[in-house]
């Protein structure tokens, strides 16, 4: 799809298509665009946090403020910019490097997008209507229960709705590689995006109906008076970090996950080498995904579980090093000896190994129970999850957009302003968040207002933040090389990059029904395999026919806009029982149009053989 | 591929909810939906144990719970499972009124547990005073007993949208898929209340 094309239809035509549709490829754009606004949104959060951290006792925020930056820094970025940013890419790409036309449930994949987004947006409403939630990204009770106004209000709705839609999302995935996989596309053919796409939707499955009970207690608590979290009442507060962290856990797996496939897809294709140790990565996938749900209170460390449980679950988490280490051998092991081409996108690849080493050297750190009471909520925890986290899954995501940019948009990104945003944002991650570990050691509190003057964390927070701001601009590049490649970028053919797996063999941008005839994989790096046998394209596993397409539907945007009136509804009737009238009227919008969806039969339709030979290959 | 007409076939296959690809999808996606759902109600358990002694000096599980409702109770969910069993039965031998008949008696029995649910939480309300907002036992044997409840009020609505959409057009391979997600599901839902049964009716009694 071009931009000008659809413009020349006018902009209502085209966001119609857009609210309306159920194209994987689109609601990819419409991730993209949902993740990254929110991770500039996030972002700027961090600027103003660093801004703060500038010079001891400084006094541009607040200090309730503060506490409101870094619970929507924390909230945003890992809810609203980084999983949504992996879903963009997975829906974008998984589907065609299995050799599906779509996904099993795209009625679903368009509802999951739109509850997403309408989640995020209630949850950023509370800047505008009162102050914003400020108990911290993990929401501990009893200071969640505490903590006045609509803030934390708005962070159970807003999470809730945007958490139904992942666990959507993740269902679709599953069931999409389970049933959609091309003829000749067994499990162990696979690419490890589409491997990590499956684990990690797992670990969505089974990991976000956690937090969902634990966001109903503290609704319940703090809406209808319940006594789940009420220690007068006898509740008990440690119900809340359990479940938190029970979700929480798997929910850094789930970030990370995808971010080893597409490392794996991209060591693999500009090596020009097999993958080293497939089998090992998938297996080392699964072991890490399994042992993520073991692990959960090495959060808690310090809460008193007693040194039994502490020791289980540290040993349970130094375990994990193992498959990760696996995974950062093999790919040491698929360039060695690799044909090696550095491009941006590979560039945030090589990038990310020693990040991510660091961060998983420090996590072994904390993860020695002992050694953690001195640890516990100090600058050094901050240093570790933005290594892994930023290191790890932002440097995937950008990695992933620089590599399948063409694909999604049909444009290279142009490799100077890729390459320069690489080494600035690099430089500056550093020197954000290298010097934190030396700042936690030296005893400086994470989520504290000020520090005190003297007490030797005045340079490492001035240096903190010059790191800060050098990754803004980076950010700011990538988005300037963005709006230069949409108007004058280079066009980019089917396969750019010499690459291995199904997404290769179809034009770039694809057509909307992705595969002509669907292709016949005769073993892993099916498109390589191909080229090395000189036919350079698949062969096809049926005839041409007739295909069948999905009906557009715009019941998913009006059914999430239901929620998101509900969502109001439910924080507000506190204040006047006027509100239960919006929560009824959004539950009903989104009740009638699930009957609607029920009871119409939507058969799709087909697009006529005769129509498909008419275009040119 | 399934094609239009494909959908009614002369003879209707083996497995006529998993013989299209929608149908197929449909079948594991509620499959993986039923594993999601197993961990949230693992999570309101999890929390009912830790929290069912929490009376803070408000009635206690002994004094509430007869086990003779909850017996009555249980019978009628169990015995809609089997009724929807056979449901699915007729349905894979295209006996649409048959399957209709038993899924008619299926969401009667659904109804009347939930009549007896109603009833049971109307009478510690207004006997004991025992609400939601009494203690934190009170808080999470409303919440866990109280989903499950919600479980099966969409369940029946989900039924009966089915029986009343299809009742003139009968079976096809677009909705037989239909009707055997809404039996997975309501299964699921039974096997729920077994360990509801066990872990806050009998514990609550004896344990």
């Amino acid at each position: 799809m071009s931009i000008a094309a659809t413009q020349k239809r006018g902009f209502g035509a085209f966001l119609w298509d857009y609210l309306t549709t159920v194209d994987h490829k689109k609601i990819a754009h419409l991730y993209l665009f949902g993740g990254g606004f929110f991770f500039l949104l996030g972002g700027i959060e961090a600027l103003f946090i660093r801004i703060q951290l500038i010079k001891p006792e400084n006094d541009f925020l607040s200090a309730g403020l503060y506490n409101e930056m870094i619970t929507m820094h924390g909230t945003t970025m890992i809810f609203l910019a980084a999983m949504p940013l992996f879903l963009g890419l997975m829906n974008a790409i998984m589907p065609l490097q299995i050799g599906a036309r779509d996904v099993a449930f795209p009625f679903l994949n368009s509802l999951g997008f739109w509850l997403f987004m309408f989640g995020g947006i209630l949850l950023n409403c509370s800047w505008f209507l009162g102050g914003a939630p400020d108990a911290g990204w993990t929401s501990y009770a009893p200071l969640s229960i505490q903590s006045p106004g609509h803030g934390v209000d708005f962070y159970t709705l807003g999470l809730q709705i945007s958490g139904a839609g992942t666990l959507m999302g993740g269902i679709n995935f599953l069931v999409t590689i389970v049933t959609m996989r091309a003829p000749g596309m067994t499990y162990m053919r696979m690419p490890l995006f589409t491997w990590t796409t499956f684990v990690t939707s797992v670990l969505i499955l089974f990991a976000f109906p956690a937090l969902t009970v634990g966001l109903f207690l503290l609704m319940f608590d703090r809406m209808f008076d319940s006594a789940f979290f009420d220690v007068a009442l006898g509740g008990n507060t440690v119900i809340w970090q359990h479940l938190f962290w029970i979700f929480g856990h798997p929910e850094v797996y789930i970030l990370i996950l995808p971010a080893f496939g597409l490392f794996s897809d991209i060591f693999s294709t500009f090596s020009k080498k097999r993958l080293f140790g497939y089998t090992a990565m998938v297996f080392a996938t699964i072991l890490i995904a399994f042992l993520g749900f073991m692990v959960w209170a090495h959060h808690m460390f310090t809460v008193g579980l007693g040194p039994v449980a502490n020791s289980i679950f540290a040993i349970a988490t130094m375990a994990i090093a193992v498959p990760t280490g696996i995974k950062i051998f093999n790919w040491l092991a698929t360039m060695w000896g690799g044909s090696i081409t550095i491009n941006s996108a590979m560039l945030w690849a090589l990038g990310f190994i020693p990040s991510f080493t660091i961060g998983g050297m420090t996590g072994v750190m904390l993860a020695s129970a002992v050694a953690d009471y001195q640890y516990h909520d100090t600058y050094f925890v901050v240093a570790h999850f933005h290594y892994v986290i930023v290191g790890g899954s932002v440097f995937g995501i950008l990695a992933g957009i620089h590599y399948w940019y063409p694909k999604m948009f049909g444009r290279i990104l142009h490799e100077g302003m890729g390459k320069a945003a690489f080494w600035i944002f690099l430089i500056g991650f550093n020197l954000t968040f290298f010097i934190q570990h030396f700042l936690g050691l030296m005893g400086m509190p994470r989520r504290y207002w000020v520090f005190l003057e003297d007490q030797g964390l005045d340079t490492g927070n001035l240096i903190s933040t010059i790191g800060a701001f050098l990754m803004g601009v980076a950010v700011i590049i990538l988005l300037i090389n963005i709006i230069y490649t949409a108007v004058k970028g280079e066009k980019a053919p089917a396969d750019p990059w010499d690459g291995r797996t199904l997404e290769w063999a179809i034009p770039s941008p694809p057509p909307f029904y992705n595969f002509k005839q669907t292709p016949l994989t005769r073993g892993l790096d099916p498109l390589w395999i191909e080229k090395t046998e000189g036919k350079g394209k698949m062969t096809p596993a049926e005839p041409l026919g007739d295909i069948h397409m999905p009906d557009g539907s715009i019941l998913p945007f009006i059914m999430s806009l239901g929620f998101f009136v509900a969502g109001f509804g439910f924080i507000y009737q506190v204040d006047h029982s006027a509100w239960l009238l919006a929560v009824f009227a959004g539950i009903g919008t989104a009740l009638i149009c699930m009957l609607i969806r029920s009871l119409k039969d939507y058969h799709g339709y087909h697009i006529k053989k005769e129509d498909l030979e008419r275009e040119a290959d | 591929m399934s094609h239009d007409h494909s959908l009614s076939p002369e003879v209707m296959p083996q497995e006529p909810e998993k013989a299209t690809l929608e149908g197929k999808n449909k079948f594991f996606g509620l499959w993986f939906f039923l594993g999601g759902e197993t961990v949230l109600f693992a999570s309101f358990f999890g929390t009912y144990l830790a929290l069912r002694n929490s009376t803070a000096g408000g009635p206690t599980s002994t004094d509430l719970f007869g086990l003779e409702l909850v017996f009555i109770m249980t019978m009628l969910l169990l015995t809609s499972s089997l009724t929807s069993v056979y449901a699915m039965y007729h349905m894979k031998n295209n006996d649409f009124k048959k399957m209709q008949l038993w899924l008619a008696i299926t969401a009667f029995l659904g109804m009347g547990f939930l009549g007896c649910e109603i009833y049971e939480f109307a009478h510690y309300i207004h006997e004991f005073g025992f609400t939601f907002r009494s203690s934190a036992f009170g808080s999470a044997f409303y919440t866990l007993v109280g989903f499950h409840g919600g479980h099966v009020v969409f369940g029946l609505s989900w039924l009966i949208a089915l029986m009343v959409r299809n009742a003139k057009r009968g079976l096809n391979l677009y909705n037989a898929p239909k009707y055997y997600t809404f039996s997975l599901y309501w299964h699921f839902i039974d096997v729920v209340w077994v360990f509801i049964f066990t872990v806050v009716y009998l514990m609550g009694k004896v344990g």
